[in-house]
């Protein structure tokens, strides 16, 4: 390891001493000061501390160390009801045939290159979204009122909508529902917003409180942001009906409220993608504005591909275009421009009528299976007898089941029946299969029979 | 009722991508491309490299793969991979686990998260970029909740390095700030220091608590030799200091829209390192949760394979010798052609671009009446030329410098 370079000449090496020389020549008509007062630094080799050794060490991610406390537990019968991805009924990790059809298309075409994509992301894959989440019909979309681009899935498309609100929209407060998905607070703040709640989950009837959620919203100040699960609530499951959903809509409206819609689970909630749209497409049949946030990670299995979709709706198509000028400016110091191959296999599969079936009924397969694991276990937990209303199981919707357990019961179902969810009681249902309801059946009743 | 967006102005078209757009609605069967930087082969195509589309096969056609969430900090033998090309497989800094590497979106990607990381963590938050630097560069900074200072770097008499400005300006800089540094092929202007003025830099940012960041865009590119390109980041690891790496593999694997890079932040302990990786795991989850898979799997795959990893090697020297021969016909043709001035700067210059010297006249003229497109700065992507469109380069800079002041 090199000492100190400025230490005495009789240490240094002939180099050193030759540019050494060559700097004081150089400097010679500046601050002689400057020369020798040259020293170590603690960016230097040798002495001085790192200038970063005041830092913490961060703690894992609540959601994803749920999947690294899991991999480290050597129990045969683990079960892992943490992250939200889709397991088969074997318990596999799940890519969808018709991405592995479109993926070997793309790579078999020799004609195709790896060039930057526009900063907004592939033109096509843009229009196809916003039809598949608008529907093919939507007048915002034959009027060219809406700007859509190509963001990195769910989470990318939140930050980067949520830094255009911070920078151009009058209202700097964005409304999330209580609870909500982990990473929503820590999106919005570092995009520059300022994040408040309203009030959302019941824990008395593990459902909506809805009384709640409008007195909040009514609530809030004129133009505020909300941020609305379009369907399939993270973490609880809990949606509201159609009927609440249009309260909710007037409500908003009246109030100049702006809709921030994330919609991370099309068509993988009910197994139909029109019906998963049903609310936003509500929003902007009344002709307003809004933002939507979508996401292709579950309903297409395309998680590590991180693809997703920005949309903008707008009043005018003019309006539109100033929009997307100015997201560019968002995602260009940002990371330049979208990863091009998941948003590919995406076009593909959307253009093409065959593929776009096959994908439907593939999807559709995976929501049903969600819904079977829902009813296998409420059934389990009636056919023991376990204490309490179950019902919620059945009736919340989507990837997520809010069990009601308290940390303290998921704690005592991870040490004694080695069953990991996130510490809300969060339950994974994609996580399950016929094989495994049982044990897990087993374990809500332990803990709820006991005095935990 | 009006739109709440109704004041939001129209953004001006980026100016370095907005050269392609005119050049795509420009009709004229002569036109040329010298805008973005984006490699291109004698007859002027994109070029996917064979081993990346080898690579690529191979990802494709396992079935075993899947498509699940990779972890925060990108895939890790990509990481640990991309850490060895960069510093070297014998470094000490990897030897002693005090590297800590997150798979980025690219170069952008990756200097954007060690902005933002900087900005939470880091004592001083200005950062000097050197002038003219890559337009997207202060931006980044500045959204990143960083000041930027410049710090004298081109010098338009010699069109070479003002290395004076350069060592007083760093020289005066506060203790402790940050220093962007192109680690080879500077951009835009192609002017590197020589491996003795680096040593002189290192000393004096070393001397004065500088943390240095690196962009490191062009490895292998510039001069065809990977170790080379390398060295000025490899000597300042080697005094056992701290300093910031973005690395991008856009050209240099041309993954350009796969937008693969690695941030790496080199500290002074294994502890501190795993500290410091944590941290930028908080940066990334609120931005985009996890990088993408794809682009990231194919540079592992070849980095991996030392078949691969040769092909990969001669494939490169080949883009960069193509370069560097393009430099050497310019030159020789407006030497041939008795053009006014001292044109020794194209081959003195190294990487993707030259900085020509023209003036933003004498560039709009050459788009007007020749329908070549290059950055208002003067800047043109060697890249982006070949044998037979040197020639037309060649005329429209003749006309240009005696024609137009």
């Amino acid at each position: 390891m090199k000492t100190n370079q400025f230490s005495s000449s009789s240490s240094s090496s002939p180099s050193d001493r030759r540019i050494g020389a060559l700097l004081r020549h150089l400097t010679a008509e500046t601050d002689a000061d400057r020369v020798s007062s040259v020293f170590a630094s603690p960016t230097s080799g040798g002495t001085g501390g790192s200038v970063f050794a005041h830092l913490v060490q961060a703690p894992e991610d609540p959601i994803l160390g749920v999947t690294v406390a899991y991999n480290k537990d050597p129990s045969p019968i683990k079960l892992n009801l943490g992250v939200g991805a889709y397991r088969t009924e074997e318990g596999k990790p799940l890519v969808l045939n018709v991405v592995r059809k479109a993926e070997q298309q793309l790579v078999n075409d020799r004609s195709r290159i790896k060039e930057y994509l526009p900063i907004v992301g592939l033109g096509e894959f843009n229009k196809l979204s916003a039809k598949l989440i608008l529907g093919a019909d939507s007048p915002a979309i034959r009027e060219n009122r809406v700007t859509t681009v190509e963001c990195l899935s769910g989470t990318g498309s939140l930050r980067v909508g949520g830094e255009f609100l911070a920078r151009h929209y009058h209202q700097k407060t964005i409304y999330i529902p209580q609870p909500t998905w982990g990473n929503h607070p820590k999106i919005f703040t570092l995009a520059g917003l300022s994040v408040k709640t309203y009030r959302y989950y019941d824990p008395s009837t593990r459902g909506l409180n809805f009384q709640g959620l409008l007195e909040d919203l009514g609530a809030a100040p004129q133009g505020s942001i909300v941020l609305l699960h379009a369907c399939a609530h993270n973490p609880t499951g809990v949606d509201p009906t159609l009927e609440q959903w249009e309260q909710i809509r007037k409500l908003m409206r009246s109030k100049g409220l702006m809709p921030f819609f994330d919609s991370a689970y099309q068509g993988f909630a009910s197994g139909s993608l029109d019906t998963d749209a049903k609310p936003i497409r509500m929003f902007v049949a009344d002709g307003g504005e809004l933002l939507v946030a979508q996401s292709y990670a579950k309903n297409m299995g395309l998680y590590g591909e991180r693809v997703g979709a920005l949309s903008i709706v707008c009043k005018a198509a003019d309006v539109a275009g100033r929009v997307e000028s100015q997201l560019k400016l968002v995602i260009r110091p940002m990371y330049s421009n979208p990863p091009i191959h998941g948003a590919s296999i995406v076009a593909v599969i959307l253009r093409d009528r065959n593929l776009f079936n096959e994908w439907t009924l593939e999807l559709k397969a995976m929501a049903d299976r969600i819904i079977s694991m829902r009813k296998q276990l409420f059934e389990a937990l009636r056919s023991r007898g376990t204490p309490g209303d179950w019902t919620h199981i059945i009736k919340q919707i989507g990837m997520f089941t809010f069990t009601g357990l308290n940390p303290a019961q998921v704690a005592f179902m991870t040490k004694e029946y080695h069953i990991y969810m996130t510490s809300d009681g969060r339950i994974s249902m994609a996580g399950l299969s016929s094989k495994t309801v049982p044990h897990l059946a087993d374990a809500i009743h332990a803990v709820v029979t006991k005095a935990v | 009722m009006d739109s709440v967006f109704s004041n939001v102005d129209r953004a001006p078209e980026d100016p370095i991508l907005g050269v392609t757009v005119a050049y795509n609605n420009d009709p004229s069967p002569a036109k040329l491309n010298l805008g973005v930087g984006a490699y291109r082969t004698e007859e002027g195509k994109p070029l996917v490299l064979d081993v990346v589309r080898r690579a690529e096969q191979q990802l494709v056609n396992d079935p075993s793969r899947v498509k699940e969430y990779i972890p925060i900090a990108g895939l890790a033998d990509f990481n640990k991979l991309s850490a060895k090309l960069i510093l070297g497989a014998d470094s000490p800094a990897i030897q002693e686990s005090r590297v800590a590497t997150i798979q980025c979106l690219s170069g952008t990607g990756s200097l954007r998260v060690g902005a933002e990381f900087l900005k939470k963590h880091y004592h001083q938050s200005v950062i000097f970029i050197p002038k003219p630097t890559w337009g997207n560069h202060p931006k980044v900074f500045n959204l990143a909740g960083l000041s930027v200072e410049y710090y004298r770097y081109y010098d338009p008499a010699t069109r070479g390095l003002d290395f004076q400005g350069l060592l007083e300006d760093l020289g005066a800089a506060p203790s402790g700030a940050i220093v962007l540094l192109h680690a080879c092929a500077h951009n835009p202007t192609g002017v590197d220091p020589t491996p003795e003025e680096w040593e002189q830099i290192r000393q004096l940012i070393r001397s004065k608590s500088l943390l240095p960041f690196f962009d490191s865009a062009y490895q292998g590119f510039a001069s065809g030799s990977l170790d080379t390109d390398a060295h000025s980041v490899r000597t300042f690891v080697a005094d056992g200091g701290e300093c910031l790496i973005a690395q991008s593999y856009a050209k240099n694997m041309g993954l350009y829209g796969e937008r693969v890079g690695a941030l790496s932040i080199v500290c002074k302990s294994a502890d501190v390192a795993s500290k410091v990786e944590s941290q930028v795991k908080l940066v990334v989850r609120p931005m985009y949760s996890s990088p993408p898979i794809h682009g990231a799997s194919i540079v592992a795959t070849i980095l991996k394979n030392s078949d691969m990893y040769n092909d990969w090697t001669i494939e490169l020297k080949g883009m960069a010798d193509r370069i560097i021969s393009m430099r050497q016909q310019l030159f020789d043709a407006l030497k041939a052609k008795g053009t006014p001035g001292d044109w020794s700067h194209i081959i003195k210059q190294i990487g993707m671009f030259t900085f020509t010297g023209l003036n933003k006249e004498q560039v709009v003229f050459m788009t007007k009446e020749y329908h070549i497109y290059m950055t208002s700065d003067g800047r043109i992507s060697m890249a982006g030329l070949s044998t037979k469109t040197v020639p037309h380069l060649v005329e429209a800079i003749h006309a240009a410098v005696t024609r137009v002041d």
